[in-house]
């Protein structure tokens, strides 16, 4: 039988830096619940909102598979590895940390805020050279079904990480249900919902609503209203 | 006030200086770097460490050799892999390790 574990949007950690909103699912900076440190691989699911003009000043990060889904406005991103670029909404970018970089992230619009999801998960393996990508997502793409943007592997769909995790991104009219088959025994599906009302295993999660669903091959979602929703798929044991 | 001490050990130094920057911070905790696993040895015989904290740059041999020798010698102490280079993950790893 299935195991699942719940998170409401209302219990997320909150941290207001002033030119930061961060919502934190796990443990994150300032936010310690012992309760939530982490669901497998997935380590960090911060909901992030920043000020127009303002951002993350250069800093370091190493051994860790670092993904940012954009949700509204954009973020200039410039690393040690000498790239520089541009992140805004319907794109999705992944760095490899591992031996170490330093990068900084700013909202280049000075008037309107940036909007974005900052996901970590734990690499399968670790001191790996550190790697940058970034892929334009097709939009219109994803309406009921799901779409993947992430996988273990660099010629599949979306940017690859180093570890056996798949995201996948959908957009679900009303009514509409699917069941979601997962990639690999032992992975576990973190369920995010961007916006909108949907059901998972009986529960129903509103928006930004998180719910972790482990020991299953797969399950069915349904949309109780039109929603957006994010799927990683995690190893459990890693 | 005791403080405890904490040995991070990596070969990136920039990062271990931020590591050790927010571990210093907290007030309680006091970090020693160690940007190579001789010197995490050598300096393990020296002070009484409360946690080591693994980052970046070790091969996996060397931080099989390095638990094996702090398990010897001093086998109570937690040794935690750290991920994310002293970002948002250094306080729940250390909170969990020391709790």
């Amino acid at each position: 039988m299935a195991q699942t574990v719940l998170h409401k949007a209302n219990t997320r950690g909150v941290a207001n830096h002033g030119w930061l909103k961060s919502y934190q699912s796990f443990s994150f900076a300032g936010y310690y619940n012992p309760e939530r440190i982490n669901f497998g691989a997935l380590r960090v699911l911060n909901d992030d909102i920043v000020t127009g003009g303002m951002g993350f000043g250069e800093h370091p990060h190493d051994n860790m598979e670092i993904i940012s889904i954009p949700l509204e406005g954009e973020l200039q991103h410039k690393d040690s590895m000498g790239n520089t670029a541009t992140i805004k909404a319907g794109e999705i970018q992944v760095m490899s940390a591992g031996t170490g970089i330093y990068h900084s992230e700013y909202n280049s619009d000075p008037k309107n805020p940036a909007k974005f999801l900052q996901i970590w998960l734990f690499p399968n393996k670790r001191n790996v050279t550190p790697r940058y990508d970034q892929i334009l997502l097709n939009d219109t793409d994803k309406r009921n079904k799901f779409i993947q943007v992430l996988s273990p592997n660099a010629n599949d769909a979306g940017v690859w990480i180093y570890q056996d995790a798949w995201f996948n991104l959908a957009s679900f009219d009303i009514a509409t249900a699917k069941t979601y088959i997962l990639n690999k025994k032992g992975n576990g599906v973190y369920v995010f919902v961007l916006k909108g009302q949907i059901e998972v295993d009986g529960q129903t999660l509103d928006t930004r609503d998180g719910f972790g669903i482990w020991d299953t091959d797969n399950f069915e979602i349904k949309a109780i209203a039109d929603a957006e929703f994010l799927l990683m798929e995690v190893p459990m044991e890693f | 006030m005791q403080i405890i001490e904490i040995l991070i050990v990596g070969t990136n130094k920039p990062i271990m200086e931020t590591i050790a920057r927010l571990i210093d911070k907290d007030g309680v905790w006091k970090a020693t770097i160690s940007l190579s696993f001789d010197d995490a040895c050598e300096v393990c015989l020296r002070k009484d460490f409360k946690l080591a904290l693994i980052g970046a740059g070790l091969t996996d041999e060397q931080e099989s050799q390095l638990k094996a020798y702090f398990n010897k010698l001093k086998p109570s102490l937690p040794i935690v892999k750290h991920y994310g280079g002293g970002s948002g993950l250094l306080f729940a790893e250390i909170h969990q390790a020391l709790s």
